[in-house]
């Protein structure tokens, strides 16, 4: 058997536990009560447009993009605004939401509703931005990054090749790969659109060899698209990062300190993301809802739902058969990246990929014990950063040497923190290392 | 025998002269004229190298004290007045009278006042933890009690209680040097005067949420109700962001015991001062 | 209480398998076959030695925590284990006790926890205890008994050189090496372990077996061993092709000695070894260098102990100068 493609340095394999993988995608009943937060997206918050005692329908514009690098949002149901208040949500603070009281579930009519697959693409290069911008559509990856600035290619710069991330390299998490196999016809339009968009003539769907169901129903969808390919990758986490899949399939290395996938030509897109600019181009849908992957290993009903934006994890547990007794941990994300919640009355956000409870035996962390210099932090990290030191260096306080050592290279991915056999927290020390020396990098240039 | 022993006598002497002698060429060649007054600063000063005066540590604050030939905005907080006046004597100019300040946690979320809604398990350490939630109590302007401060702290005067959760500080201890104010994530320290006769009033309060979910997560929480504001009709108290601020400027004797009486949550703290609900 | 609220903690929250104990024990586990072996060839002299330096390892650490360092104890991690295994492997069987005694407070006082414990140590601490003792008592240190097949008796056996002892004197003396490897162990003798030697070294087939073991555990990687091996292989190759009536043969080499042991176990120790692929890969060729230099021009005839110690002093500078390659460095 060749050895499939994948990066080439660090990574781990963590136990998949992709429990929820067999499950079709059910759609949540629409829930009593939204609270939708204005800050659903990496970027400047979202300005609103609604006040309390306003009636909304689905699809209705309540927060408006303020500034470049930003995006709408829309009410995901119908009702009327009950206030603007602070809400808790996935960052673990109170900020600012849109609490909408649920009356019927009237939709705004232009939207269109309809099931059938729209395959002529009739809108210019411009105009599909503009619907992506007008849509709100943010990468559903879990990044959240505005999509319609990643459809903007830069002067002087061409995209040679657009990615589609179908890696989904998280244990757990089975909403992108539920996605490519029920949705898979809307996605191949979805590229297609991304491809006039970019003006690219070549699309490759990256998917790791764990899911050969949805690699063997792309790849032969893909045979009526002039220019889509399917490329099977290795089973390693974190393929599903922009830096690493690139590697994966085309070999080259995005530049450090600020370089971007365009800097090599590529762009990259997930799946999900395709889906939501498919639906806001061809169905003029913006986007209100998206799948959630609810999991865990002792949850009664694990599955994947389609989840109004804004609904509280609370009624996608019940969905999934209430909280199980002994649950330690709830996390919105997969294990390896994922954010821990501090309540259930925290909504689905845009950048919700799953909802994933951990029982009570495994949500504690073992006792850190010395630093053995194994370098086993060093062989998996995908970056080729030496945790370790970063760790040592952030405990000390010395960011100077921190900053050369290059801890913004670190992408957070915990690589190193899952080896580690004495337990250190070596991520916890390196985000605060990347903070601290992101300040000061921030301060000397504010000086310049 | 007696041949070998003076002969490596002598040639070890001479090895040893040799080398002296380079030393003393090169101390002498390469020689830094330096101001004899900065080892005469250096010499006055506490030499805890703790930072607390703005620069790196004691040999750069005297650095920058003789090249200033003034002791304008330069004070060693830790030194106080005492050492300050040394150092005008070597420098010749006249002292200039600082207040003796001390570092106050404005921040009275105990275990009790705030109770604990989750738990976390993480590195202790408050910058982790502010970057990633609110806190165990939920209050996103509280203590996290993880003692980045009392790390922070050379004189070894803060101290995390293991009771309430709170660090404390030791005023006998503490040299206001400002450590604790730089390490602390959420702004929570702030140096005060002592005050006269050691009489301080504050708000032990940095939530800036409105009343209604301030005082879910903590029941000591400032809720900006202006009550303290309209007791005292004092230029220094204020009220921003439904969050009082008692200016360092306030009269102790008049106001203190009005201000710890007139708050309805018990936010406003003193110390000594008579008729106060907390010490 | 705390047990009821939800835990808040930053991603990660899943971890691997791996733990210091579980490489420890792994460790302590792949050296059980070339301890086997001993007991066959060297009776109760090799179970008294090893279980009197693992008592002893123990000992010193939970004595040094608990009352010393007022630290807390954490001799259940394995690691004083593996050293005492280590440092009984690289003593004869016939050692008394007390000296033993001596080299395990050397081992855990001196060489680990005088530099902070686990982690902190820059030399292999079993080693700096073999050579401590190696260095004091000469004598007990280099007579090594005769192997006898299953001999349980505790009666004081015949002792001898090694292998590599004989090698050299006979060199020093003006022997040929031809005409001095007839009175050698053959190789497979060699490779079984029926031959004169510290504890653990002398069986080079249940030494691999071992090594084996932890490659497939994923606790050592093959470079430090096989770049150590293959250096001491090349360059007693080029010196025997030069000179066959001086030098003996590459196999020969690699096959006896500490060689094995030293490379599978003690120069791949995770704490004094360098981190990155090409600093592992210099170390091993460092060890090796300096392993032949002692072994044909040094004063003793076995090197491996002082070859990995003086590497072990390069490793903080191999970690500075071998650095990963950074992701999309530029």
């Amino acid at each position: 058997m060749p050895s499939l493609k994948t990066f080439s340095r660090g990574g781990v394999h963590p136990p998949e536990c992709k429990i929820s993988a067999k499950m079709n995608i059910e759609v949540l009943h629409v829930p009593q009560k939204v609270s939708i937060p204005i800050s659903q997206h990496l970027g400047a918050p979202s300005t609103p447009l609604v006040k309390r005692g306003d009636m909304v329908k689905v699809g209705t514009p309540v927060a408006k993009t303020s500034g470049f690098i930003s995006a709408n949002i829309h009410s995901s149901v119908s009702g009327k605004v009950a206030n603007i208040a602070e809400v808790v949500d996935t960052s673990g603070y109170p900020r600012k939401a849109v609490v909408i009281d649920v009356d019927g579930d009237e939709w705004e009519e232009s939207i269109d509703r309809g099931s059938d697959l729209k395959k002529d693409i009739s809108l210019s290069r411009d105009e599909i931005v503009q619907k992506v911008l007008e849509s709100g559509v943010v990468g559903l990856g879990g990044a959240t990054f505005p999509t319609h600035v990643k459809l903007m290619v830069p002067q002087g710069k061409k995209a040679e090749i657009l990615i589609i991330n179908g890696v989904e390299c998280e244990p757990y998490l089975t909403s992108d790969h539920r996605l490519m196999l029920e949705r898979g016809e809307e996605l191949m339009v979805g590229i297609h659109i991304i491809m006039i968009a970019l003006e690219s003539d070549k699309a490759i769907i990256g998917i790791e060899a764990n899911k050969p169901d949805a690699i063997k129903y792309l790849t032969g969808l893909a045979k009526d698209y002039p220019g889509v390919s399917v490329q099977t990758l290795k089973v390693k986490y974190p393929q599903g990062g922009e830096k690493q899949l690139i590697k994966a399939i085309t070999g080259r290395e995005v530049p450090n300190k600020g370089g971007l996938p365009i800097d090599v030509g590529t762009v990259v897109h997930n799946v999900g993301t395709v889906l939501a600019i498919y639906e806001a181009v061809q169905k003029n849908r913006p986007l209100v809802e998206r799948v959630v992957t609810i999991t865990g290993k002792s949850v009664k009903k694990p599955g994947n739902y389609m989840v109004r934006i804004g609904t509280p994890v609370q009624d996608l547990v019940e969905a999934a058969g209430g909280i199980p007794e002994n649950s330690g941990k709830i996390i919105s994300g997969g294990p390896m990246m994922g954010k821990t919640l501090t309540n259930l009355d925290v909504p689905v956000v845009k950048g919700t990929s799953g909802i994933l409870i951990i029982p009570l035996d495994e949500s504690k962390r073992k006792v850190e014990g010395n630093c053995i210099r194994c370098g086993k932090c060093v062989s998996v990290c995908p970056l080729g950063v030496e945790p370790h030191l970063l760790y040592a260096l952030s405990k000390r306080g010395d960011w100077e040497r921190a900053e050369k050592e290059d801890v913004m290279n670190c992408c957070e991915c915990g690589s190193c923190q899952y080896t580690c056999p004495a337990h250190l927290p070596l991520l916890d020390y390196l985000r605060v290392g990347k903070a601290e020396v992101g300040k000061q990098i921030r301060a000397r240039h504010n000086k310049k | 025998m007696n041949n070998l022993m003076l002969s490596s006598i002598l040639s070890l002497s001479g090895v040893g002269v040799l080398a002296a002698s380079i030393l003393y060429i090169a101390s002498k060649k390469f020689h830094v004229e330096e101001d004899p007054r900065i080892d005469q600063v250096e010499g006055v000063l506490p030499m805890a190298n703790c930072g607390g005066c703005g620069f790196a540590g004691c040999r750069n604050f005297a650095e920058a004290v003789v090249k200033a030939g003034k002791l304008d905005g330069l004070n060693c907080p830790v030194g106080g007045a005492e050492c300050m006046a040394q150092v005008a004597h070597i420098m010749g100019v006249d002292v200039q009278e600082t207040e003796p300040m001390v570092a106050v946690l404005r921040c009275n979320g105990s275990r009790k006042n705030a109770p604990q809604k989750t738990h976390y398990d993480g590195a202790l350490n408050c910058f982790a933890a502010h970057a990633l939630f609110a806190g165990e109590s939920g209050c996103p302007n509280g203590c996290l009690g993880l003692g980045d401060c009392a790390v922070a702290c050379s004189f070894d005067a803060i101290t995390v209680n293991p009771e309430t959760g709170l660090p404390e500080v030791d005023d006998d201890k503490c040299v206001a040097c400002g450590a604790c104010v730089t390490a602390c994530p959420r702004d929570i320290y702030e140096l005060r005067p002592k005050g006269i006769n050691s009489k301080r009033v504050y708000v032990a309060c940095m939530n800036t949420q409105k009343g209604a979910p301030a005082k879910k997560n903590c029941s000591v929480a400032c809720i900006g109700c202006m009550k303290c504001v309209k007791a005292t009709e004092s230029k220094s108290v204020s009220v921003k962001n439904f969050l009082s601020y008692i200016g360092t400027d306030v009269d102790t004797e008049s106001h203190g015991p009005q201000l710890i009486d007139c708050c309805p949550t018990s936010a406003i703290l003193g110390v000594n001062i008579e008729g106060s609900k907390n010490a | 209480m705390t047990d009821k609220l939800l835990t808040v903690s930053p991603s990660p929250h899943v971890h691997s398998e791996f733990s210091t104990e579980r490489i420890m024990y792994d460790v302590a586990i792949a050296l059980i076959p070339a301890f086997l072996v001993s007991i066959v060839f060297f009776g109760v002299g090799a179970i008294k030695v090893t279980l009197v330096a693992i008592v002893c390892c123990i000992l010193f650490e939970y004595l040094i925590q608990k009352f010393v360092l007022k630290v807390p104890v954490t001799v259940c991690d394995g690691s004083a284990i593996v050293s005492g295994i280590l440092l009984a492997f690289n003593v004869p069987s016939s050692i008394p006790v007390w000296m033993l005694a001596i080299g395990a407070f050397v081992t855990i006082a001196v060489a680990k926890m005088s530099f902070g414990g686990l982690g902190k140590n820059p030399f292999n601490p079993a080693l700096v205890g073999r050579v401590f003792l190696l260095i004091c008592f000469p004598v007990h240190m280099t007579s090594w008994p005769v192997p006898r097949l299953w001999d349980f008796s505790f009666t004081d056996a015949v002792t001898g050189a090694t292998a590599l002892g004989k090698l050299k004197e006979g060199v020093m003396m003006g022997h040929a090496v031809p005409e001095l490897m007839q009175k050698i162990p053959g190789y497979m003798d060699l490779f079984i372990g029926q031959i004169n030697g510290c504890i653990g070294e002398i069986s080079v087939l249940a030494l691999v077996l071992g090594a084996a073991y932890l490659l497939i555990r994923k606790v050592i990687t093959l470079y430090i061993p096989m770049s150590y091996i293959f250096t001491v292989f090349i360059f007693t190759g080029i010196l025997w092709l030069v000179n066959d009536q001086r030098f003996a043969d590459p196999l020969f080499h690699i096959l006896s000695g500490g060689l094995m042991l030293g490379a599978w176990f003690m120069a791949t120790d995770m704490v004094t070894s360098p981190m990155s692929k090409y600093g592992m890969i210099i170390f091993g060729v460092g060890c090796g260098v300096l392993t032949v230099f002692i072994r044909l021009f040094g004063a003793y005839p076995e090197g491996v102990s002082f070859a990995i110690l003086i590497m072990n002093a390069t490793v903080p500078l191999i970690n500075k100068m071998f650095r990963p390659k950074r992701f999309g460095g530029r």
